[in-house]
């Protein structure tokens, strides 16, 4: 049960987001840009930071949801499966994991990133905009696994929940739906009802 | 009593001490990406890319006063050991505690025993265990600072504002941004916070 009042029909962070949605609006802002906006990287790649920092705080939902939307852009699941287990010997460029060690860094810590790091990624040939997003990305998802475990939201179970997720994000993006949550509720109402 | 002069110098020695040794060969001279030169933390960052500055500069009301918002932003940032974030936060906390600013440094200090209702003690908890690992946050925490009055927008900010400032921090280091050494560069900041509040750096 979260710690605080929360719509029931929706878990994890769309809850959080709905439940203020002033403080939602320049979080979903700044994702949207981050991950979503024009980049260098592809929808993919960002979705790769996402998921290895949610995964190395051990966010369960934010890891299965960006680990879905990850799989649908990439067009496969394994890739995102290795990065998650070990991103050094993922199928991935030279420069993303530069980038990954980067972003691995800075969930630690700030100051954990290394001279030697950066380097890397450069001669990898990340641009300094690369690096940026890469950090700020990084930094984003410590707020939302943060923000997400630290109220106890609920975390559904069942991967469907996560699949529809997934699809959502890569389809409709980060900014809120133009016509609310009603649809979703009713989605998320059937699917949670269908495991308990 | 401690001065803030002499409170500042212990801080910024004791964050400067438990950071890595490249922050006295790398960190404050070079940022790891082409900052704006002379330009100090997280405006230098906004001043780079000004498109996701500008959700991270907007602030929003709470419940809780401006004050002890700041209060829990330093003390997040404090236990990060992000020096550029912790005395500029530090310094906009002591700004708007007005006459009892040595609460801030008592607070940072120690906050248990610090002149703060309990309320804001309870809530300074359940941020040091957002900044620690969020899932240790317990209902236990939650309960206790119900009992004195936190209401769940209370609860609610005090863990998104130790989750922005986790960000925040990670954002600023994580870039080595500049961090000036010299007090007074933070008070004139916290004194533009308090007043201002967060206001976008004018393009280059």
């Amino acid at each position: 049960m979260p710690y605080i009042s929360l719509d029931e029909h929706l878990p994890g962070i769309t809850g959080l987001l709905e439940y203020r949605q002033d403080t939602a609006k320049p979080i979903r802002e700044l994702t949207q840009i981050l991950l979503r906006g024009d980049s260098t990287l592809t929808q993919g790649e960002r979705e790769l930071i996402a998921t290895l920092v949610s995964s190395k705080n051990q966010c369960k939902f934010c890891t299965a949801a960006h680990t879905a939307a990850a799989d649908l852009l990439l067009g496969e699941s394994e890739t995102c499966e290795l990065v998650k287990q070990d991103y050094e010997n993922a199928p991935i460029s030279a420069k993303m994991k530069a980038l990954l060690a980067i972003a691995a860094l800075v969930q630690q810590n700030g100051k954990n990133v290394t001279f030697e790091a950066i380097t890397r990624a450069k001669e990898a040939g990340a641009t300094d905009m690369e690096i940026h997003d890469t950090v700020l990305i990084a930094a984003l998802f410590c707020l939302y696994n943060k923000y997400v475990d630290g109220l106890a939201t609920f975390t559904p179970s069942n991967p469907e929940f996560y699949e529809k997720l997934g699809e959502r994000i890569v389809n409709l993006g980060y900014n809120r739906p133009k016509y609310g949550f009603d649809e979703i509720k009713k989605q998320n109402e059937s699917l949670i009802q269908s495991i308990s | 009593m401690i001065t803030h002069e002499k409170w500042f110098n212990t801080l910024f020695h004791v964050l400067s001490r438990e950071t890595q040794p490249s922050l006295k060969t790398h960190n404050l001279k070079m940022a790891h990406i082409q900052l704006p030169e002379g330009v100090a933390g997280i405006r230098s960052l906004v001043m780079f890319r000004p498109d996701t500055g500008k959700p991270l500069y907007e602030r929003e009301n709470s419940p809780l006063s401006q004050a002890e918002r700041e209060l829990i932003a330093a003390y997040v940032s404090f236990r990060n050991s992000c020096v550029f974030c912790s005395m500029s936060h530090a310094a906009a906390a002591r700004f708007l505690y007005k006459d009892e600013k040595q609460t801030v440094d008592l607070a940072l200090k120690d906050y248990q025993s610090a002149p703060i209702p309990d309320k804001l003690k309870a809530l300074l908890s359940i941020a040091g265990k957002v900044q620690t690992d969020a899932r240790t946050v317990s209902a236990e925490d939650v309960q206790f600072a119900k009992s004195f009055d936190a209401t769940d927008r209370d609860i609610h900010d005090t863990v998104l504002i130790a989750a922005a400032f986790c960000m925040f921090n990670r954002y600023v280091d994580g870039l080595a941004t500049l961090t000036p050494t010299d007090p007074s560069a933070y008070e004139q900041m916290g004194e533009r916070m308090g007043t201002l509040g967060y206001v976008l750096p004018n393009k280059q």
